[in-house]
C-alpha cells in the first residue's frame, strides 16, 4: 500500500453520490478508482493509484515501467481484493470534448 | 518492456556505482525511508554493489511496522464485537497483537473485511445498516487522501454506521525523531519518493536545514536507489545538506494540492505512538472535532489496553536503523513469516521481511559489503 500502482483509465463516472469514480486498467486487472484528486485526467491517462485513489498522472512510458518492477518485486497483491460493487449502477461521464 | 530493461541496465547501475566509488572519501550511513526502497534494496542487493565505505541503513516506512500495539489490540476488541464489520487492508491481518491477530479473529467467525480501498467500506455500511461499519485507517501520507474521503464522504451523505479506527503516521517527524536520537548513526536520507508524490517536499527542507543532512527524494527502483545514494553522497562529500528530488518523472515540491486540502479537513496532526519506538510528538493524524461521529475509539470503548510485546523482537531497533534484522536472535529460526514475532516480518514493506524472502537469514551477517558483485537480477 506504500507504493502506487499505475494503471490506464478506461472510463469515467460520477457515482451516485455524485462522487467522481472511474476504472483503470492495471495490467489486465480493471479495478474502480477515485478521481477526486485528480481532476485533470481524461479518459486513456495514466495515473498512479494508492489505495484505489488516483493521485497523479504520468506518462505511458513511467506507467509501463513503474507497473513492471512492481511486478517484478511482487508488489502487486493487493490488486487480487475484489471492488465492493456498486448498490447503484455510476452514470458515465460524457467524453472530454 | 525496453523501459525496464533500461532500469535494470547492468551498464548503467555500473556507472553509477563506479561514480559513487570516485567520489567516497570516508564512511557515510544513509537510511532509505521507505519500505519499498528496502524491499527493493532487498531484492537487488544493492547495499551489496555499494563501496563498502557506504552503509545503508532501513528505515521505518512500513506502516503496517510501526502501527502500534495498543492500535493492534483495539482494533482486534472492536473486531471481536458482533455488531461490528472490522474492514482492514490485507496486509494488517496477519500483524501479531498481544493475543491474537485479525486473521486468527475471522477464522473464528469475527466479520473481518479486507478491502482494496477504503471508499469501499461506505458501500458496505451501505448495504448493512443494522452493523457498525469500521475501518483500520492506517498508513502514511500515501493511504491519508484516501482514507480521508473515506470519512469524508460519510460524513457529507451521513453515514452514520461507518467509522475509521485511526492510526496515521507522518515521515518528516519520524526523519527528525531518528536524528534526535542519541543512538543516530544516520547521516543522509533516501526519502520516500511515494510519499513525495502526495506532500510534495517542501515540509523536508527545515528537516535538512535543521539536522545539516541531505535528502533526496527517492524512487525505489534500482536505478533510482543508486541515483539516489550517488546525489546523497555527493552533497555529503561536499558538505551540503540540501533536499534534491531524484524522481521528478513523478514528484513535484508541491504535491497534489487537492488531496491535502482534504487531508487537513478531515485530520489534524496529533502525537502517534510507532511500534517498537515508542510516542512521536505530532508524528501523525488524529480525525477533527467534526469528524467524532465517524471516531472509533471514541465510538467503542477502547481506551484502555494493557499490551504485550515479545520481550525477544528487536522491531524497533531495527525500524530506527540502530540494528539489522539478522542481528536478531530469532530472526529467520523463532520468528519467520509464518510465525512473525514482530511485525516487521510480516508485511512485503518490513526490513524483516524482505531480508527473509530474499534468503538473508541463510547467509553470514556482519560484512554487507563483500560478496555480489553484479545487480542481483530479477527472479
Amino acid at each position: 500500500m506504500c507504493l502506487a500502482i499505475p494503471g490506464k483509465l478506461t472510463e469515467l463516472s460520477t457515482d451516485a453520490t455524485g462522487v467522481r469514480m472511474g476504472k483503470a486498467n492495471f495490467g489486465g486487472i480493471v479495478k474502480q478508482v477515485c478521481l477526486e484528486y485528480t481532476p485533470e485526467v481524461e479518459m486513456g491517462d495514466y495515473v498512479l493509484v494508492h489505495v484505489g485513489f488516483a493521485l497523479s498522472k504520468v506518462d505511458e512510458a513511467e506507467a509501463a515501467r513503474t507497473y513492471q518492477a512492481l511486478a517484478q518485486m511482487q508488489q502487486l497483491g493487493e490488486l487480487d481484493t475484489p471492488d465492493v460493487p456498486d448498490a447503484e449502477p455510476p452514470l458515465p461521464e460524457k467524453a472530454a470534448a | 518492456m525496453k523501459y525496464l530493461d533500461e532500469y535494470r541496465d547492468e551498464g548503467l547501475a555500473q556507472g553509477i556505482v563506479a561514480e559513487i566509488k570516485r567520489l567516497v572519501t570516508k564512511p557515510w550511513v544513509l537510511m532509505e525511508v521507505c519500505g519499498g526502497q528496502t524491499h527493493s534494496i532487498v531484492k537487488y542487493g544493492i547495499d551489496r554493489l555499494l563501496p563498502e565505505e557506504i552503509e545503508l541503513v532501513h528505515g521505518p516506512g512500513c506502516p503496517v511496522c510501526v502501527t502500534s500495539l495498543e492500535m493492534i489490540d483495539k482494533a482486534l476488541a472492536i473486531a471481536r464485537r458482533p455488531d461490528v464489520i472490522f474492514c482492514s487492508f490485507g496486509d494488517m491481518l496477519r500483524v501479531p497483537g498481544s493475543e491474537t491477530d485479525l486473521l486468527i479473529l475471522k477464522s473464528r467467525g469475527a466479520d473481518v473485511r479486507v478491502v482494496y480501498s477504503p471508499i469501499d467500506c461506505l458501500k458496505i455500511a451501505r448495504a448493512n445498516p443494522d452493523k457498525k461499519v469500521v475501518f483500520f485507517a492506517i498508513g502514511f501520507e500515501t493511504t491519508a487522501p484516501g482514507n480521508a474521503m473515506a470519512v469524508w464522504q460519510a460524513h457529507r451523505q451521513g453515514i452514520a454506521n461507518f467509522s475509521v479506527l485511526v492510526s496515521h503516521v507522518l515521515v518528516p517527524p519520524a526523519m527528525a525523531s531518528i536524528l534526535q536520537s542519541p543512538l543516530n548513526r544516520v547521516q543522509g536520507f533516501l526519502g520516500p519518493g511515494h510519499v513525495c508524490t502526495v506532500m510534495g517536499y517542501r515540509e523536508y527542507e527545515p528537516i535538512a536545514a535543521r539536522f545539516r543532512v541531505p535528502i533526496v527524494i527517492t524512487g525505489f527502483e534500482p536505478i533510482d536507489i543508486l541515483e539516489g545514494t550517488l546525489m546523497t553522497i555527493r552533497q555529503l562529500e561536499a558538505g551540503k545538506a540540501e533536499v534534491e528530488n531524484q524522481y521528478p518523472r513523478v514528484v513535484s515540491r508541491d504535491g497534489n494540492r487537492v488531496a491535502q486540502d482534504l487531508v487537513n479537513k478531515v485530520f489534524e496532526v496529533g502525537d502517534r505512538k510507532w511500534r517498537g519506538v515508542g510516542s512521536i510528538p505530532k508524528s501523525g493524524y488524529k480525525l477533527r472535532y467534526e469528524m467524532r461521529a465517524h471516531d472509533a475509539e471514541r465510538i467503542f470503548d477502547v481506551r484502555e489496553i494493557d499490551t504485550k510485546e515479545p520481550e525477544i523482537c528487536i522491531s524497533g531497533l531495527v525500524l530506527r536503523g540502530v540494528k539489522k534484522p539478522h542481528d536478531c536472535p530469532a530472526f529467520g529460526t523463532l520468528c519467520n513469516p509464518e510465525h512473525p514475532l514482530g511485525a516487521t516480518m510480516v508485511s512485503a514493506e518490513g526490513a524483516c521481511a524482505a531480508y527473509y524472502a530474499y534468503g538473508r537469514h541463510l547467509q553470514k551477517p556482519a560484512t554487507p559489503n563483500s560478496a555480489a558483485p553484479a545487480l542481483a537480477k530479477a527472479s
